[in-house]
């Protein structure tokens, strides 16, 4: 028996070196840099509006995209996996850990309604407020991590009530139910919406997944609703409950700021959830669980997600990174969760490949190969794009024995 | 005394004497009445056939 996949799997894990013993100790401070985000968002704003360089709102931006980029370079990978002992340590204490996301859900808040004040009252160049537009879709995507995480503790009143706060910022209201019973079912089969297939750039993956995924948590709640015997379009409903929180705190910054807020407001909020579109595009592309005999999808593995481990991008997504052991164990929490060393993995942390996937050219050339690699050259085995997979299916199935077997025979003429 | 059974992933415990209302089933709902494709209404990543007994009807 696990409680939550906590006992097991120690022999895969790396012994702990004093050294790493330092890091995780300090850690637990480090995981404070979930309630900087916001904090910057407020901090630039007052900057701003204090010096009225509106050069300030682009901070978090450039935070996200090159800051932590770059420390991730420096910083490199994170080889701390906590051991049995430090686990039920963690555990003990998951209070605190708790406490950050509920500080920063509220902060969140803030950080919205004042970059609202300062890109509709403020008098700042239109620059300036693209960066304001770019800093809160950075704030929105650490939001939804936060919310994601909240989320999954569907045993915890406080944090269930806490993920719908804070989805509600970037006005995300299904995310928590479709992710928990649609994406995590489905995850790494050609049935989910928010699975990436190899040879799908992120722009038509987002027209498929951004409503797909509406739909899917629309339909999951219906059903649990008409199982109870309600409406759908009752207060029960939890997509209606966290909309409404949306239209309090949007009216409000409306009624506060001027009509100027809604514009502003709807624009980051889509941009935050192309944020999270961006994440789920990089964390399963091309990879397919298979079909067993009993005809169903084999169960969601290890090698089933994309990885990344650095330092800095591991604090920032809540070990989002290490997105095998999340999937494997979707209940644990963020300060639990370990790096599988034998796992698919990405070549830099979350915010630079989410990056690259904004090049479609480049995404392919980084990933197709590993993808391939992954799948050890038999193509049968991979997600595809139906409209690619002729041409992926010519290009890589089985193309090293092909090699091989050509050398061969050519060996073969040549020696003849 | 009803029957208990425990998802083995993320230790969620299903009590026939609760139900579990949140997702829709009543308490004293039996573990047979539940659909085959019920998953854990915790983790979402275990189904009906992969629960455990824990405690006799």
């Amino acid at each position: 028996m696990t409680q939550q996949g906590i006992t097991h799997n120690t022999a895969s894990l790396q012994e702990a070196s004093a050294k790493d013993k330092r890091w995780s100790k300090l850690k637990k401070y480090w995981y404070l840099v979930t309630l900087i985000v916001p904090a910057i968002t407020i901090g630039s704003v007052l900057m701003a509006v204090q010096t009225g360089y509106g050069q300030w709102l682009w901070a978090l931006a450039v935070v996200f995209w090159v800051v932590i980029p770059i420390v991730d370079f420096v910083f490199d990978e994170d080889p701390y996996n906590p051991t049995d002992e430090e686990q039920a340590q963690l555990l003990e204490n998951s209070s605190y850990y708790k406490n950050i996301l509920y500080a920063a859900t509220v902060l969140q808040w803030v950080g919205l309604f004042a970059m609202t004040y300062a890109a509709v009252l403020g008098d700042f160049s239109w620059f300036n407020i693209v960066g304001a537009f770019l800093s809160v879709g950075a704030m929105h995507a650490v939001g939804l991590t936060m919310s994601h995480e909240l989320g999954h503790k569907l045993n915890d009143k406080t944090q269930v009530i806490f993920a719908q706060v804070c989805s509600a910022v970037s006005g995300y209201a299904h995310f928590n139910i479709e992710h928990n019973k649609g994406h995590h079912k489905d995850v790494a089969t050609p049935d989910d919406p928010a699975s990436s297939r190899m040879g799908e750039n992120i722009y038509k993956f987002a027209i498929r997944e951004l409503p797909g995924a509406a739909k899917r948590g629309w339909t999951l709640e219906a059903e649990r609703l008409k199982r109870q015997g309600r409406s759908v379009f009752s207060l029960h409903n939890e997509l209606i409950q966290t909309s409404l929180i949306t239209v309090a705190g949007y009216g409000a910054m409306v009624l506060l700021f001027g009509v100027e807020a809604l514009p502003f407001l709807l624009l980051t909020a889509a941009y935050g959830w192309f944020q999270l579109t961006m994440a789920n595009y990089i964390e399963h592309y091309g990879l397919m669980r298979q079909v067993g005999e009993n005809g169903r999808f084999e169960r969601c593995q290890p090698k089933h997600s994309w990885n990344t481990n650095f330092k800095a991008s591991n604090l920032l997504t809540l070990h989002l990174q290490r997105h095998s052991d999340h999937h494997a164990h979707p209940t644990r929490p963020y300060q639990l969760l370990r790096d599988y060393a034998d796992a698919p993995s990405l070549p830099q942390g979350y915010p630079a490949m989410m990056g690259m996937s904004l090049i479609p050219n480049a995404w392919r050339r980084i990933m197709d190969h590993r993808v391939v690699e992954w799948a050890e050259g038999d193509m049968t085995r991979v997600n595809m794009d139906p409209a690619h997979k002729d041409e992926l299916f010519a290009k890589y199935h089985r193309a090293a024995e092909v090699a091989v077997d050509t050398s061969d025979s050519e060996g073969k003429a040549a020696a003849a | 005394m009803m029957a208990k059974y425990q998802c083995p992933d993320c230790g969620y415990i299903y009590d026939e004497h609760y139900g579990c209302e949140r997702e829709g089933y009543n308490a004293g709902t039996l573990w047979s009445e539940l659909p085959e494709d019920f998953p854990c209404p915790d983790c979402f990543v275990r189904d009906k056939p992969d629960f455990e007994k824990i405690s006799e009807g």
